[in-house]
């Protein structure tokens, strides 16, 4: 589905991806985890084409997109729930959701909508009110519910559980991997890698730019390295 | 009461285009973080535009479309030229590329039209109409009668199409908008093409009354720059009062005390909330959450 190769970003001189590569498999979860500062939200950004990138190739299905402004990118079915949720602060509940689906006003779309009403029943009973009067935790849930009504192909999710209580952090890992489970594909980013890697099919460490570990989740959760590095065991 | 009457229509009549060319600073200030001080002269290219082409033969309908949809040409190119290239660039630099473009509009002008004050003829005759002793120009009811239409159009622009929550989805988190396939660029441009048409059309609308040359857009950037302030920069329905007030203030102002110092209410006006209330009568209420 994605991958990347080579890619590199820099903000002005700092330099913040050097030549990182990864894949996405169709209807897989793969989880990115690193530490703070690591890259992953730029890494994120740049697939998503609101960070410019320095060199390298970002292939959706084949199909180079580095080029592409965000938007396109958008129409091509790759959806971001970004860092810090990044709602529209002054628009309701309602609106956010349905600009969620700006570039796909079809058919699904009242059944998208009630679709993410049914996977956050909070966000139904919210649906009129200003996005900035929501919690956190529903904040997020705004976020990524925005992020499906676009009804992507590659969903990226940046830190969804930042922030939330532990219930909440379930229920929304408990909602990526259903959303697997109906044939969607996932990059999900996090810094709670144990959590991450709980429910990921493979896994990818990011450290200071530079992707330093990869291999099945499993594997990763037991790797001793990582278990002393990121998981505190 | 009927002197009170008298001041109350003009201050209604000035304060409607107070308010529409504070609504176009509110739009292209909500979409894009400038405050473009070349709006005012998007009222004069409206005004000035069509006086020419009626001279030229073209019926007044007609040659205020044609001079409407320069404004937005203008609107459009600002946006191209002298905006998108300096992207990123801080407010105050922003603020001094429009003033450039303000004097450079203003030049053209000068050369395409000329230096001389010019009228329209009013839309429906001249006559006043006698209202509880006063009177009222027809021209003042086109006044504010077009800039309530174009008010509750650009509401409902903006409240029930997708583009238009497009626009306040931009204002309000740019990031978020472009990941979520909102062409921001177009949606940027969208806001300088409709502000250069509100102004062009109060432009439009006020030239039988109130007189336009060149360099008429100064004061009325001034002016709606104020009322947007008054209102809570940012704020479209701040925009409007904020606009009414001043216009009444002045009319008032000017009748009971003198009418030396009309243009300096608007002044006054914006002294006085950035003393007491800094973020405008509308601009309140506004906490976010972290």
């Amino acid at each position: 589905m994605l991958t990347v190769e080579g890619l590199s970003s820099a903000y002005g001189r700092i330099v913040v991806l050097h030549e990182v590569s990864l894949t996405v498999a169709q209807g897989e979860i793969v989880a990115l985890v690193g530490s703070n500062g690591a890259g992953k939200t730029t890494l994120l950004r740049t697939i998503s084409g609101v960070q410019p990138l320095t060199g390298g190739r970002i292939l959706l299905k084949g199909r180079p997109i580095e080029r592409m402004p965000a938007h396109a990118r958008v129409g091509l079915g790759i959806a971001q729930s970004p860092e810090g949720r990044q709602v529209f602060g002054p628009l309701s509940v309602e609106d956010n959701l349905r600009l969620g689906a700006f570039r796909r006003q079809d058919a699904g779309l009242a059944e998208r909508l009630a679709q993410a009403y049914a996977m956050f029943p909070i966000l139904w009973e919210k649906r009129a009110i200003p996005a900035m009067s929501l919690s956190g935790g529903q904040q997020q849930m705004l976020a990524i519910a925005r992020a499906l009504m676009a009804a992507p192909k590659l969903l990226l999710l940046d830190e969804p559980s930042l922030g939330l209580a532990p219930l909440l952090v379930d229920q929304i890992l408990n909602a990526v991997v259903s959303l697997r489970d109906q044939g969607m594909t996932i990059l999900l980013v996090e810094q709670n890698a144990s959590a991450a890697l709980a429910i990921a099919d493979r896994g990818y460490v990011l450290e200071t730019g530079k992707m330093v570990h990869q291999g099945a989740a499993q594997s990763l959760l037991t790797d001793p390295r990582m278990q002393a590095a990121y998981l505190g065991l | 009461m009927a002197e009170f009457l008298q001041l109350l229509f003009s201050g209604l009549t000035v304060g409607a285009v107070y308010a529409l060319v504070a609504l176009g600073f509110t739009l292209i200030y909500n979409a894009s973080d400038v405050i473009n001080f070349a709006q005012g002269d998007f009222v004069m290219i409206g005004g000035m535009g069509t006086v020419f082409l009626a001279a030229a033969g073209l019926s007044l309908p007609l040659a205020a479309f044609i001079a409407i949809l320069a404004a937005v040409a203008v609107g459009l190119l600002l946006h191209r030229l002298a905006i998108e290239p300096a992207r990123g660039a801080s407010p105050v630099a922003l603020i001094m590329i429009t003033i450039g473009a303000s004097i450079f509009i203003k030049g053209v002008a000068q050369v395409v039209f000329d230096k001389q004050f010019h009228s329209l003829p009013a839309f429906t005759g001249s006559d006043p109409i006698a209202l509880g002793g006063a009177t009222i120009l027809p021209q003042s009811l086109w006044v504010v009668g077009g800039a309530i239409v174009l008010f509750v159009a650009l509401y409902l622009f903006l409240e029930r199409t997708l583009l238009g929550k497009a626009v306040l989805a931009t204002a309000a988190n740019r990031l978020a908008a472009r990941l979520v396939g909102i062409n921001v660029k177009v949606i940027l441009a969208l806001a300088f093409g409709v502000s250069a048409a509100i102004g062009a059309i109060a432009g439009v609308l006020v030239t039988p009354i109130t007189l336009t040359r060149y360099d008429i857009g100064t004061l009325f950037a001034l002016k709606g720059f104020a009322a947007a302030m008054v209102g809570g920069m940012g704020h479209p329905l701040g925009a409007v009062v904020g606009g009414v007030l001043i216009g009444l203030m002045e009319a008032f102002g000017a009748g009971y005390i003198s009418s030396t110092y009309k243009d300096g209410v608007a002044f006054l006006a914006i002294l006085l909330v950035l003393f007491f209330m800094p973020r405008g009568l509308f601009g309140g209420g506004s906490v976010e959450r972290v």
